[in-house]
């Protein structure tokens, strides 16, 4: 039973795949929308989420499918202690594939482990996001006609940001990549990543505390949140959620062409005011999440012989 | 020093100086209802310095244990004061409840039934990581 815990457990040509497929549901939407007709997607969020969970439960939909969903530990058996692999066997009695959130790091690798379905990870702590990662990956597609390459930014949290950790894995696979790693020394990417990504894959990085160093080098600058819910320390997020915030004023020095992304939510991160520069793709990203996740499910679905 | 020689037991020798304790740790020696000896930083032709650990009885150890602590020592069986075999070790791919993950944010701080899994990921540097959140074991 294929399910996707880890954006490494898609090779290269599954990604391709994934992408073409979104690419065909974008330009025809409607040759899709019958296509899950009679499969049911359990999405069980033990952490809150918005965009996350409605893009899972809108793919399925647009692919005439039906959701049941548990959102919020709070009114579910968790509450009761109910441990995540009774959780993943019960949902795999009432459901053709889960998408799940969980705060633990692992959470998604356990429900795998023991369910009957495929497992989807929308998001374990601050470990790996992989259907973000795709959806970062379709925009830069989208946006830019290529992952070779890119000289890419990332910006803020790059300590807890899953999102980060994956996008830097997925894109370390192609050829001619460099990153930007911009972030106060707190929030600084962790050395495995660099040690296990970065230095063994040869690829190119700075790491630097200064946004105004990278920008005029950025094909894309990827922005991230600095996330309350990571800190076991108050003290700590009030002095460094500011660290990085991105402004019409800054943005001078960027690129013409540079794309802007953020995974979402953003808190001042990004100023408003530079939601109607061209450059500025997030609200495309969330879009795109939504076709990429789309592509997911129908692949699972699939090759776990339910379609 | 003195330690008298074993008639039925195991030796467990040419062990890294300074981790002798931390193999009696990890293979639950001290509930052991039989004699153990550990003899630290012992002058060796070899190492230059080891430490070895005698355990007067013969009891299944676990391998795995060793090659993830201390993969250079080698395990000697003893029988009738005779030495019968003679083991070197291998660092296993993978180690279940031998440690346990320390990241607080791990699903394991939680889901208290769940095996500790460490695999390995890195035999140039021995570095072993935690299948459910990558932190790195402590050796």
């Amino acid at each position: 039973m294929k399910s996707v815990i880890n954006i490494r457990d898609l090779s290269l040509e599954e990604i391709d795949e994934l992408i073409q497929t979104a690419l065909d549901i974008i330009d025809d939407p409607a040759a899709y929308a019958r296509s899950c007709l009679g499969r049911i997607l359990a999405t069980l969020f033990f952490e809150p989420s918005t965009r996350t969970r409605l893009s899972f439960e809108s793919a399925m939909y647009g692919l005439g499918g039906n959701v049941i969903s548990v959102a919020g530990a709070d009114s579910s058996s968790a509450a009761k202690g109910e441990s995540i692999a009774d959780t993943a066997k019960t949902v795999s009695c009432y459901a053709d594939i889960m998408a799940m959130r969980h705060p633990k790091e692992g959470a998604a690798l356990v429900a795998a482990n023991n369910a009957s379905i495929p497992v989807i990870n929308a998001g374990d702590g601050g470990h790996y996001h992989p259907t973000q990662t795709l959806t970062d990956l379709l925009t830069i597609w989208r946006e830019k006609g290529r992952f070779t390459g890119l000289t890419v930014g990332l910006c803020g949290d790059l300590k807890f940001g899953r999102t980060v950790h994956s996008l830097i894995t997925a894109l370390s696979c192609y050829s001619g990549i460099r990153f930007y790693l911009i972030s106060p020394e707190e929030l600084k990417l962790p050395s495995y990543v660099k040690k296990d990504v970065l230095h063994s894959g040869g690829i190119p990085y700075v790491q630097t505390t200064s946004m105004e160093i990278a920008l005029p080098e950025l094909d894309i600058l990827y922005m991230t949140r600095v996330q309350r819910e990571r800190f076991f320390n108050e003290e700590d997020y009030l002095r460094l959620k500011d660290s990085y915030i991105l402004t019409p004023e800054r943005l001078k020095k960027a690129k013409p062409d540079m794309s802007i992304m953020h995974p979402l939510p953003r808190v001042n991160e990004i100023s408003v005011a530079v939601d109607a520069d061209p450059r500025a793709c997030y609200f495309k990203q969330v879009l795109n999440g939504k076709y990429i996740r789309m592509a997911l499910i129908l692949k699972l679905l699939q090759e776990a012989g339910t379609l | 020093m003195n330690i008298d020689s074993i008639q039925n037991g195991i030796v467990i020798d040419h062990i890294t100086p300074g981790k002798g304790m931390r193999l009696y740790d990890l293979l639950n020696l001290d509930k052991l209802d039989a004699s153990v000896a550990i003899i630290k930083k012992v002058t060796s032709n070899k190492m230059g310095r080891k430490d070895i650990i005698k355990i007067d009885a013969t009891i299944p150890v676990d391998l795995a244990v060793i090659g993830y602590v201390d993969p250079g020592a080698t395990v000697n069986i003893i029988r009738d004061g005779q030495l019968i075999s003679k083991q070197n070790i291998d660092m296993p791919s993978e180690l279940v409840n031998v440690v346990k993950c320390k990241n607080p944010r791990c699903i394991t701080s939680t889901e208290q039934e769940l095996p500790h899994i460490f695999r390995l990921t890195d035999p140039v540097n021995k570095v072993y990581r935690c299948v459910y959140c990558e932190t790195q074991g402590s050796r």
